[in-house]
This record gives C-alpha cells, sequence and structure tokens, in this order.
C-alpha cells in the first residue's frame, strides 16, 4: 500500500530528526556539565557523569514534555 | 478493496483525490507534532540549564518544580510580550 509507505516513511523520518535533536542537546549539555577540565582522556569519573547526566535529561525532557503539553492543552 | 491509487500510465503511480486530501491532512498533523517536539526541545535546553545545577542520581522534587515553572514562566513570558506591544501600539 503506497499511501501506508509513504505516512510511515515520514513517520520514521520525524522520529529519526527527533532523536538526533535529542543526542545533539545531550552531547552539548552533559559535556558541559561534566569535562570541567579537558584532559587527555575521558576519565571514569567524566564516563560516570556522563552516563547519569543522559538520564537526567531525558528525564528533564519528559518534565517538560508532559508541562508544555499540559499547558497547550489547558489553552 | 482500495489500494489508494491508480495509474496514470503504466508504470507511474499516482494518489487519488480521497488519498491525497488524507496525505494533505495526515502531513499537517504530523507538522504540528513536530513543531510540538522543538519547542519541547528549545524549553528543555532553556530550563535545564536554569534548574539542573548537579547531575545525580535522579531529579529531585525542586528541580522537578523548577523545570515545570520554567515552561510556565516562558510562556507566560511570551504572553506578556504580545500584549505589551499591543498597548504600546496603541499608545
Amino acid at each position: 500500500n503506497r499511501k501506508q509507505a509513504v505516512m510511515d516513511q515520514v513517520r520514521n523520518e520525524l522520529a529519526l530528526a527527533n532523536a538526533q535533536e535529542l543526542i545533539n542537546k545531550i552531547n552539548e549539555k552533559c559535556f558541559s556539565k561534566c569535562i570541567t577540565k579537558p584532559g587527555y582522556k575521558l576519565e571514569s569519573g567524566e564516563q560516570t557523569c556522563i552516563a547519569k547526566c543522559m538520564d537526567r535529561y531525558m528525564d528533564a525532557w519528559n518534565i517538560v514534555s508532559r508541562a508544555y503539553i499540559g499547558r497547550v492543552q489547558k489553552e | 478493496m482500495s489500494s489508494g491509487y491508480r495509474s496514470t500510465k503504466p508504470g507511474n503511480p499516482d494518489f487519488d483525490e480521497a488519498s491525497q486530501k488524507e496525505l494533505a491532512k495526515f502531513l499537517e498533523g504530523e507538522n504540528a507534532k513536530m513543531r510540538l517536539q522543538q519547542s519541547i526541545h528549545t524549553f528543555t535546553d532553556l530550563c535545564w540549564d536554569k534548574c539542573i545545577t548537579k547531575v545525580s542520581n535522579k531529579i529531585d522534587r525542586g528541580e522537578e518544580t523548577c523545570l515545570v515553572n520554567c515552561v510556565e514562566r516562558f510562556l507566560d513570558t511570551s504572553l506578556f510580550i504580545v500584549k505589551r506591544l499591543e498597548e504600546i501600539r496603541n499608545r
């Protein structure tokens, strides 16, 4: 079904773009928070921080998402 | 059983009018979803900087409240600006 295929492709491309944006933000924010002084490699402490930061950023994204959608539905 | 398209020429499929309308509506919906997602990215970026000072094992209640307030106050700011611009225009 051609129509279905087009719709699926559009959905997939948008989902990919959204994931890409999230990854870019996480990269930027977690580098800022965790790598205070760039050394010659990523220390294990820095790696732990980045892993936690990724989880926290996604938590924050979900909290913001609920707040925004909730507000939009009110107005 | 409608597959939603008919061939205008052999090997050159096109969409019938009903399918075109359906696709147009679908795309409109996806565009709206995309704009929503983009806003969420922008707010998360801004509010993360304002609210999350340290990286820990979970987001605590204070940080969560800050994030929610941040979104609400940003939208209030937006409304305030629009209202004030109108006031300035009407002077």
